[in-house]
């Protein structure tokens, strides 16, 4: 069991020295709910907990770790370490704070089965670790679906029915800040909405446009940094499909710069960092947008 | 409160005849802090500037806006014209209501409202600017040519001249460029390299010059009178000092199946060469594809018969890295590739050959000898058809060739057409055009002595095939004027191969970030006004790499460009622009998006204790270094905490401008 092995391997590591604290998961209010947790001793470890439910993706707790003394083991599932590593490109943490250990993944689930972003894995490659935990079940590739294609059925419509579809959406957020507060991309030391100076808040507050534009300098914001790790959807409290969002810019620099998975490979320029002679002109982004 | 004064220019008719420039004025007046606001005919002129240092004087005004043209004409001039009356200069905020409104509408009330609203965001920004002063760089006293060819030489003579140092950068392992590769040269038929290699030498001679040969510039930062060259000089394998230029090595050198260059490949030579007999510098290099020592250790010929000992075969790559004050792009271009052109027939016969070939095979130094011969057989040619625009003037949507005349085409065959008419009195020669083209001085003189004199047969009309029948070429083309389709069976081909930019032009206006037109070819600054400086400051053209152009007007260009950098190279501090950016360090996230993005390299990151409220912490924060900052606003916009800002052009003055327009 993994989740056994686990256990074992992170005692070890915190009765050696080598690490300071865990982060893991632990049970929450639900059968369902696994929350992510800190441990610092053996006691505190019996709560830990890995299995179907422990979706959370632990990348963006280790920016408040990063200060701490000493390193942290932090668990990361295949899919996670892409949000890690993409923290380390944007030099938001420390690799040698971190030991982090690759846990083998078979799919996580919540109340209603397969989480939507296990419906589109990345694949079980681990970006990053200094340890990998899994077993021969976790290896298996999940089942290939087309991840855009949702996205490609919004990009059908007309601009008049998409613009009622988001606003159907947006329309049941209620800013509770969740989806930033989890997301491995919106790492601001101080958002702009946060950020009385930035001007931003203040306008949006004054008009019913306000979860809207949110939303979109949120999807800029974050764009080319995103590695649609799906938790923005997962946490959200009204079930809003944020990862269309995300995902038709993904879709659009894939088709305009060439395919980019955000978090993959060695720091590097991003389409949305960098300029090179094949860039498309504007014209023809423009004329894609007129679609 | 500050207080405003806005000022409404009619540009004669061409603002007034379609923004009621009196109502402009009229309505700015209602603007919170505006307390005089008016028009005039000719704002820029000095009754204009006088009419706004006035009214600075009477009401003390903190700032102003002027509803004119474009900021890039005359920002400059209103900036001057308020410093002058005691006010900060970056307190001028231009409405263009010129380019951007009265020269694209036509509906007066349209215009109005428009200009109305643009001077309505140039107040708004106005209440969020900031005094700013400008600093000034010290001018690096050194030019950089790159390329040379005659543009470069001359631009380096006549800079050198006025006591500068330039280093000239030539990628081949000779300067002259393709000028050392003529025969004679129209209109007047003097010998190129008789008047070309006097001017090689001299540029070796100068004190001042300095050549780097057989290299290329890798990197570039920086910025007018200030940047920084890295240039990589390849390894020739031969001792620039030792070498004598006695060739002992060449007439040795057992591998003898290089492509001769020089000659447009129509020979060989040697693995060691030097490329021709004036070749400046006048060492060899040695062809590291070709010599055998270097390909398998075999051979070393050549290192026992140099007397001088200047054979290095461990010679490696040199990286020269320098200063410089001022960039002068002189890369000239290369004839286009006709291969593609199946109906030409140039692939497969060697009789067909590009304007450039010719020079080659009728110069005295050329593969034969001066003594015209075809490639073939070396036999003499009894017809020759030459074919006009060849690449040039073509329909972009065929992919064929060039949209652009490339200029020379037609002086360059008339000139081919009369000197062989002149010294092979029994051959034929015939030309098919399109038109000819000769404005320029004693041009068109020289064209008709071709036809008059010389009797060249000028047929208007294209060539549609040209195929190979028993080892004549049999060139089918239209003849308009008689209305038929002919035929001739030539000897010997010429093609007028368009000309294009040097397929290096791309990433050098990469490097330099200056800008380029859709052929590659180098923009000017302004295509009237200003034809030899590129956008980008501190940057200069010169010769074919800004456009196909003769020697003539090179040579005058390369002096245009040339009193240009000795104007910039004479001053010792150039006052730098105010408005560069900084970064917030309390909302920076050290991310380094913006370092990124950052085209000049002015970004850097330092780990810094910051403190604020509620922060005392080590953190990684970005640093703009503001003497490399050129104020585009990159960073600015790619930051998403909005810890990038930039003077001049802030966020909030931004937002405000786009609120006065919006809301
Ligand atoms: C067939 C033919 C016949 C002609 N006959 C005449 C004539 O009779 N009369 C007349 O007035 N004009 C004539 N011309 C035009 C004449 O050749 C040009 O006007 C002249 O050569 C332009 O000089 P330039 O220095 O701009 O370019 P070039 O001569 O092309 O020189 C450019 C130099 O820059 C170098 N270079 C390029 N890129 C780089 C790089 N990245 N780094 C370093 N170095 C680089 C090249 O190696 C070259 O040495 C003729 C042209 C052709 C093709
Ligand atoms: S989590 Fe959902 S409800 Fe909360 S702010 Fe985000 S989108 Fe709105
Ligand atoms: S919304 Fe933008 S500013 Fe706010 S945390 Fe996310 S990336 Fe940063
Ligand atoms: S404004 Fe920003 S991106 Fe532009 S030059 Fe300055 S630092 Fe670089
Ligand atoms: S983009 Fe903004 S937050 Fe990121 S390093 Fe630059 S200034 Fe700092």
């Amino acid at each position: 069991m993994i989740a056994n092995e686990l256990k074992k391997r992170a005692l070890e590591l915190l009765a050696d020295g080598t690490v300071k604290r865990v982060l893991g998961w632990q049970k929450g209010e639900f059968e369902h709910d696994w929350s992510p947790a800190l441990f610092e001793t053996a006691e505190e470890m019996k709560g830990f907990v890995y299995g179907k439910y422990a979706g959370a993706n632990l990348s963006k707790y280790c920016l408040k770790l990063n200060k701490e003394e000493g390193k942290t083991l932090v668990m990361l599932k295949p899919c996670d370490t892409y949000s890690f590593n993409q923290l380390l490109h944007e030099h938001r943490l420390n690799r040698e704070n971190f030991y982090i250990i690759g846990v083998g993944c078979k799919g996580m689930e919540d109340q209603n089965g397969l989480l939507m972003k296990c419906t589109c894995c990345k694949g079980k490659v681990f970006e990053l670790s200094d340890e990998v935990i899994d077993d021969e079940e976790s290896r298996q590739p999940m089942p290939e679906v087309d991840r855009f294609e949702q996205v490609a059925k919004l990009e059908q419509m007309t601009h008049q029915e998409r613009f009622e579809f988001w606003r159907n959406e947006l329309s049941r957020c209620i800013r509770c800040n969740a989806c930033r507060n989890v997301c491995p991309a919106c790492t601001c030391v101080k958002c702009v909405f946060d950020n009385p100076g930035s001007g931003i808040a203040s306008k949006a507050n004054v008009t019913d446009f306000e979860e809207n534009m949110f939303h979109i300098i949120r999807a800029y914001h974050v764009a080319g940094r995103c590695t649609d790790c799906g938790e923005c959807s997962r946490v959200c409290p009204q079930n809003i499909p944020l990862h269309l969002l995300n995902r038709k810019f993904i879709k659009d620099m894939n088709e305009l710069y060439g395919e980019y998975q955000a978090g993959e490979g060695a720091e590097e320029r991003t389409p949305m960092t960098s300029y090179t002679l094949e860039d498309v002109e504007p014209g023809i982004v423009h004329e894609r947008g007129n679609e | 409160m500050q207080k405003i004064g806005v000022f409404v220019c009619w540009c004669g008719s061409n603002i007034a005849a379609t923004v009621d420039v009196k109502a402009v004025a009229e309505a700015m007046k209602n603007e919170d802090g505006v307390v005089v606001s008016t028009d005039y005919q000719y704002m820029c002129s000095a009754a204009g500037q006088k009419m706004i240092q006035d009214a600075i004087h009477e009401h003390q005004l903190d700032g102003i806006v002027v509803c004119s043209c474009s900021p890039r004409m005359h920002e400059a001039t209103f900036r001057k014209t308020a410093e002058a009356a005691g006010l900060n200069p970056y307190m001028v905020e231009i409405a263009n209501i010129r380019e951007q409104c009265s020269w694209i509408h036509k509906d007066i009330p349209e215009g109005t409202e428009k200009a109305i609203i643009l001077a309505r965001s140039a107040i708004a920004k106005l209440r969020h600017n900031m005094p700013l002063q400008a600093g000034t760089s010290a001018v690096k006293k050194r030019c950089l040519v790159i390329g040379g060819g005659i543009a470069g030489i001359q631009t380096a003579l006549d800079v050198a001249d006025a006591g500068f140092e330039v280093d000239i950068v030539e990628k081949r392992p000779t300067i002259g460029g393709r000028m050392a590769q003529l025969d004679k040269t129209f209109p007047t038929l003097d010998c190129s390299a008789c008047i070309l290699t006097p001017k090689m030498v001299e540029a070796s001679q100068s004190e001042k010059i300095n050549i780097i040969s057989y290299a290329e510039v890798e990197k570039v930062s920086g910025f007018v009178g200030n940047f920084t060259a890295t240039i990589r000089k390849k390894a020739r394998y031969v001792d620039e000092v030792k070498c004598t230029g006695c060739g002992l090595c060449m007439a040795k050198c057992p591998a003898k199946k290089g492509k001769n260059e020089f000659n447009m490949e129509l020979d060989n030579r040697p693995a060691i060469y030097i490329p021709f007999a004036q070749a400046i510098p006048n060492v060899a290099v040695i062809d590291p594809e070709q010599c055998n020592k270097l390909k398998n250790g075999k051979c070393g010929l050549c290192e026992r018969v140099c007397t001088a000992g200047a054979i290095n075969y461990k010679q490696e790559d040199e990286l020269i890295e320098r200063e410089y004050g001022a960039i002068v792009v002189a890369t000239g271009f290369q004839p286009m590739d006709v291969n593609p052109l199946n109906e030409l027939g140039y692939a497969e016969n060697a009789d067909v050959v590009t304007s450039l070939e010719l020079e080659r095979l009728m110069n005295a130094a050329g593969p034969s000898k001066g003594t015209l011969l075809r490639p073939s057989d070396g036999k003499h040619p009894h017809t020759i058809v030459f074919v006009q625009c060849v690449g040039s003037r073509c329909d972009e949507n065929t992919k064929r060739g060039k949209p652009y005349c490339s200029k020379i085409c037609c002086m360059y065959t008339a000139k081919h057409a009369m000197l062989i008419r002149e010294k092979y009195p029994d051959t034929d020669v015939h030309v098919f055009y399109i038109d000819v083209r000769t404005p320029g001085k004693n041009f068109d003189e020289f064209y008709r002595r071709a036809v008059e004199q010389y009797g060249v047969d000028y047929i208007k009309g294209q060539v549609g095939k040209i195929a190979n029948e028993n080892g004549k070429l049999m060139v089918q083309g239209s003849d308009l004027i008689n209305g038929e389709q002919i035929t001739i069976a030539a000897d010997l081909v010429v093609l007028a191969t368009a000309i294009e930019p040097d397929p290096t032009a791309r990433s050098i206006g990469t490097m330099l970030t200056s800008s380029m037109d859709t052929n590659d070819f180098f923009t000017e600054a302004h295509p009237k006004l200003r034809p030899v400086e590129s956008p980008t400051a501190g940057i200069f053209l010169s010769g074919v790499a800004q456009g196909p152009k003769d020697i003539p007007e090179t040579v005058a260009q390369a002096g245009a460009a040339a009193s240009k950098v000795i104007g910039l190279l004479a001053k010792d501090h150039l006052v730098t622009n105010p408005c560069v950016a900084g970064s917030n360090e309390l909302l920076c996230n050290g991310c380094s998006q913006c370092e990124k993005v950052c085209p000049y390299g002015a970004i850097t990151y330092i780990d810094k204790e910051v403190r604020g409220p509620g922060v005392r912490e080590v953190r990684r924060v970005a640093q703009v270094n503001p003497a490399v900052c050129q104020g585009c606003g990159a960073c600015t916009v790619t930051c998403p905490s909005g810890a990038m800002d930039l003077k001049g052009f802030s966020n909030q003055q931004i937002m405000a401008e786009v609120d006065a327009i919006c809301l």
